[in-house]
């Protein structure tokens, strides 16, 4: 298990005062410096299997797990919150429900992580411009963090758990209220986390066109269950992935359509062309 | 229902930091339009359409709707004609039940009885939460606290509906749940303002889109228009890009095709 990140292997968790399995059956390895996507419907259990990932379910969430959670060292059963955040950066649904509370400034804010660990001043002054640097929101620094718009919100709380340098990161839908460009940079940013630092990167998402661009491997999750787990390539275009309730990239989407259409040959052939250079 | 004209008058607006967040945006939205701003995080978006229902008043310019200015209207009594779901649902959602959040709006505008009950069905359906009626809205998940705050606003009935970024965090159901919604209030005559950052939704739901870039308009037409290749370099500009059967067509030389049905039907006709 060296060199693993996230080890999940037949998972199942039931919330407190729940009788019914949230997780039940959940098979997923990310390996140190690679990105593994996670996609599914909603109510499927993907932001469960971040808190159990995150080693906060049961630790903080309280209720029952089954099988074996691996972070980063060892088991998550035996850890201790503190040494589970140190290992673990997650990032929340709602980017707002993460903020501090206690920070006069963006830049205070992102510095609030390296400084409960810490960390000595000069360091986190260099940590803290190097993530508003990488995610570009260097001119948000003086801005205070009550403030920002949802799509700011979110790039500042992302900056917050990259400065914390963590091994795993287990991101909830990083992008959500993100534009195109925000989500190319935070894309971007996580790519060169993971390579750089060796972070091994758990995403929820269900923009596919951008796990198409950053993911090393996908996973489906159906009813609290892995159905499919394979290189980004093969799960993106798997052919069951509508019916599971998830949006193929829309160059697979188009081109299913077009693949249906019956078009003439030479036709089809010059628009398969056109959405593999348009989509490039 | 036949929703009211709404006509934005040179509005600017700077918030109390100092931030400048409209310069002098003009915007005419005819009554049962289906209008979607687009443009990058902090373009101004979501401040021009809370300047609808008095949430934020202009700092210059004028806001009218039905050839009335709201300026001395209450925020309560814009509230019958102007419903906004917010971007973030936990900014909205205070009630401890599912039902009890979507009824506290209509009961306010003075239904009761039947007619409450009605307007709130009717949003709990639209929405998929009709089995969640008795749940607290916090063991809900995120999407679906989402449509919630939107079921909150359909059940007031306003002839003006504006959804601030109301595909946030859906999966393919919930997006083609909201397409529906937009669809049907349009239908029924009312005036639909979304502001959003997919653009597969824009171009689909939606008959006019605006796009914004540093507080003021710089785009405004139909999706083929505004997606079509000669208005490139402005979406660029804005930080967006066209969707991708746009970028296919205009590859192919088929002319604007902002939807895969644009595309699939211009690449027929070119056979």
């Amino acid at each position: 298990m060296s060199g693993d990140a996230i080890r999940l292997e037949g998972i199942r968790y039931q919330y407190a005062g729940s009788r019914s399995w949230a997780l039940d059956g959940v098979d997923l390895v990310v390996r140190s410096g690679e990105i593994v996507g996670l996609v599914g419907p909603n109510d499927a259990g993907k932001s469960t299997v971040c808190l159990v990932a995150a080693a906060l379910a049961p630790a903080v969430a309280g209720g029952r797990l089954e099988g074996l959670a691996w972070l980063v060292d060892g088991p998550t059963s035996e850890l201790p919150a503190h040494e589970a955040a140190r290992r673990c950066g997650v990032l929340f649904q709602n980017p707002l429900a993460q903020l501090s509370g206690t920070s006069a400034t963006v830049w205070e804010e992102v510095a609030f992580g390296p400084r409960n660990v810490g960390l000595d001043r000069g360091l986190i002054a260099e940590r803290v411009e190097r993530c508003l640097e990488l995610l570009r929101i260097g001119h948000l620094a003086p801005r205070d963090p009550g403030r920002l718009s949802g799509g700011q919100a979110q790039l500042v709380a992302m900056a917050s758990v990259l400065a914390l340098e963590p091994r795993a990161l287990v991101l909830d839908e990083p992008t959500s209220q993100l534009d195109p460009e925000g989500t190319r940079l935070v894309g971007e940013a996580i790519r060169r986390v993971a390579g750089e630092t060796g972070s091994g990167v758990l995403i929820v998402e269900h923009k596919t066109a951008l796990l198409a661009s950053i993911a090393d491997r996908v996973a489906v999750l159906a009813e609290g269950r892995t159905v499919l787990t394979g290189s980004t390539l093969e799960v993106l275009a798997d052919g069951s992935l509508p019916e599971l309730g998830v949006d193929p990239p829309a160059a697979v989407r188009i081109g299913r359509t077009i693949g249906a259409a019956g078009l003439p040959p030479g036709l089809a052939d010059r628009a398969m062309a056109a959405i593999t250079a348009a989509s490039a | 229902m036949i929703a009211a004209p709404i006509t934005v008058e040179a509005v600017s607006f700077a918030y109390p930091d100092g931030t400048h967040a409209l310069d002098r945006v003009d915007l005419a939205i005819e009554p049962g339009q289906r209008i979607a701003i687009v443009g990058q995080n902090g373009s101004g978006k979501s401040t021009l359409v809370r300047q609808l229902n008095g949430l934020l008043r202009p700092s210059t310019g004028r806001v009218l709707i039905g050839g009335e200015d709201i300026v001395a209207r209450h925020v309560a009594q814009l509230a019958r004609t102007v419903g906004l779901a917010f971007q973030n649902p936990d900014r909205q959602i205070f009630a401890g039940r599912v039902r009890g959040e979507v009824s506290f709006g209509p009961r306010n505008l003075g239904q009761r009885g039947m007619e409450l009950e009605r307007a709130v069905e009717g949003a709990l359906v639209a929405t998929g939460l009709e089995m969640d009626g008795d749940t607290n809205p916090y063991d809900l998940g995120y999407s679906r606290r989402k449509l919630l705050a939107l079921a909150s606003i359909l059940a007031m009935g306003t002839p003006i509906v504006v959804l601030d970024e109301p595909t946030t965090g859906q999966d393919a159901r919930g997006l083609e749940r909201i397409r529906r919604i937009v669809a049907d209030l349009s239908a029924d005559g009312r005036t639909v303002i979304a502001v959003s950052h997919d653009m597969r939704f824009v171009a689909e739901a939606f008959e006019r889109v605006v796009g914004m870039r540093d507080g003021r308009i710089v785009l405004d037409g139909t999706p083929a228009d505004v997606f079509s290749e000669n208005e490139w370099p402005t979406l660029a500009s804005t930080f967006l890009e066209p969707p991708l059967p746009a970028r296919i067509g205009a590859r192919l030389g088929l002319g604007p095709t902002a939807t895969d049905e644009a595309l699939l039907a211009a690449l027929s006709a070119s056979d």
